[in-house]
């Protein structure tokens, strides 16, 4: 059986798993408005978890904050379930798929057979989108792929009940409420604020706060770890910023491309001008990515290169800084 | 950026038959989405990433081999895992399971105990047992 649905690709898991969602239930809504108004857009520094061997480091909120956010500011409602039974859990999504219900899952991205063996980390905030069965195959609908794939009953456990941090538990999730009239200036407003504050936020470790404490980290690895381990941890940054449209600049080229249709939906001609500085604002975290990746080619003595990346950093933070002051003050 | 810099640079995604989207403007700035085969810079990071990998696996091996550490400790490199994410698949306390990436420790390992490691890697359990490094 394979229900009415569309795939899309978007460039983030959650955004894509939300707007495609929805638009299957009749609300059209891209996934940069999916981004903006869930405030997707974040900065959070966690120098005491270590992530595939270096310190953490996370450029949006924790999973399903960002359809949940969006959730409550459009006034729709979602059912989201978990499981400690695994049987459970495949009954439930059957169960739906027989009533014509497409559904989110959380997944652990370890055992996907479609990804790429270089993506392939213990990571389990991935989302996707499971469309029917078909010969005892689930359908599947991955938004950060470009195709739909297939998925056997056993291999869709695995990634459902996959264990580590955030293990996902089988987590289900699809809209089951949509209201008549949304009131989108009042969402995109709160929404813009809400990412402001995050940013500007007074946590040394959050937003703005969060990129400076890094820069200082950068300037401090090389002597403190050793060449060897600074550039690992390096190397961890920059695929946490920009692996599959995530992080640094991807998520800021979403951003502005909210900030762009925000402006017109709600004749906001103040955020249209800002979409533009964010693109470059952009632009930037990409030549920041580029010159951490000549680390490895050694060109440069290494201690130059940490300094450096330390000062661009600073003045990201700094221009983000002054942008979201900016940003705050036109809604 | 601008629709026309979307990088197409081959990566490891494309490698395997998709490719990732972009948000970028077009001539009269607007935004647009464009499909990227992958960036250098990502590609670069990714594959000095998987060096630092295979390192660590091929230093799990020699450790193997010399008896310093017990297969475990290769096996759970091999499948990028650490301590603790090997002691949350298999249901074994962290410092139990340190515990037996000792030889002799895991030497004297109950048959139950190896089905629960073995699972959890993927592996048979004389994979697991008679793993020597070599």
């Amino acid at each position: 059986m394979q229900l009415d649905f569309e795939h899309h690709i978007t460039a983030h898991c959650e955004n894509g798993v939300a707007s495609n969602l929805l638009k299957n239930r009749g609300l059209p809504i891209s996934e940069p408005m999916v981004f903006g108004i869930g405030s997707g857009l974040f900065y959070v520094y966690l120098p005491f978890l270590k992530v595939n061997h270096a310190p953490g480091l996370s450029y949006r909120p924790a999973p399903g904050w960002i359809f949940n956010r969006l959730a409550k500011r459009l006034g729709l409602k979602i059912k989201r379930q978990k499981f400690s039974d695994k049987r459970k859990a495949q009954e439930v999504l059957d169960q739906n798929l027989e009533n014509n219900i497409p559904c989110g899952l959380q997944v652990g991205v370890y055992h996907l057979p479609y990804f790429p063996e270089d993506y392939r980390f213990h990571f389990n905030a991935h989302n996707l989108v499971v469309y029917g069965k078909d010969g005892g195959e689930y359908l599947i609908s991955d938004p950060t792929m470009e195709v739909v794939h297939r998925l056997t009953e056993s291999e869709l456990e695995k990634v459902r009940f996959s264990k580590g941090v955030l293990a996902p538990k089988g987590h289900i999730y699809y809209p089951i409420y949509i209201p008549e009239y949304i009131d989108w200036e009042g969402a995109i407003v709160k929404a813009i604020r809400k990412t402001c504050n995050d940013m500007l936020a007074p946590v040394p470790i959050v937003g703005v706060r969060g990129m400076r404490m890094v820069s200082r980290a950068i300037r401090k690895w090389p002597k403190k770890v050793g060449v060897k381990k600074a550039n690992y941890y390096l190397a961890q940054m920059v695929r946490m910023q920009e692996e599959i449209g995530t992080g640094g600049g991807g998520f800021r080229y979403i951003y502005s491309a909210f900030l762009q249709e925000a402006g017109q939906k709600i004749n906001n001609k103040a955020l249209i001008v800002l979409s533009e500085e964010m693109t470059a604002i952009g632009d930037l975290w990409r030549d920041f990515a580029v010159d951490a990746s000549r680390v490895y080619k050694k060109r440069s003595t290494q201690d130059d290169v940490y300094n450096k990346l330390a000062d661009d950093l600073l003045r990201l933070a700094d221009l983000e800084e002054q942008f979201f002051k900016k940003l705050k003050k036109s809604v | 950026m601008k629709k026309s810099e979307v990088p197409q640079d081959n990566g490891r995604v494309f490698e395997k038959g998709s490719r990732e989207l972009y948000y970028a403007v077009d001539e009269n700035g607007d935004y647009t989405t464009a499909l990227s085969t992958g960036w250098d810079a990502k590609n670069i990071v990714q594959d000095h990433t998987m060096q630092e990998l295979q390192e660590r696996i091929d230093q799990a091996r020699t450790d193997v081999r010399n008896k310093k550490v017990s297969p475990i400790v290769y096996f759970m490199e091999l499948r990028r895992m650490d301590w603790q994410l090997v002691a949350d698949y298999t249901g074994i306390w962290k410092w139990r399971v340190k515990r037996h990436g000792k030889p002799e420790v895991f030497r004297r390992l109950n048959e139950r105990t190896l089905a629960k490691y073995a699972d959890t890697f993927e592996i048979t359990l004389e994979q697991l047992r008679n793993y020597t490094g070599d």
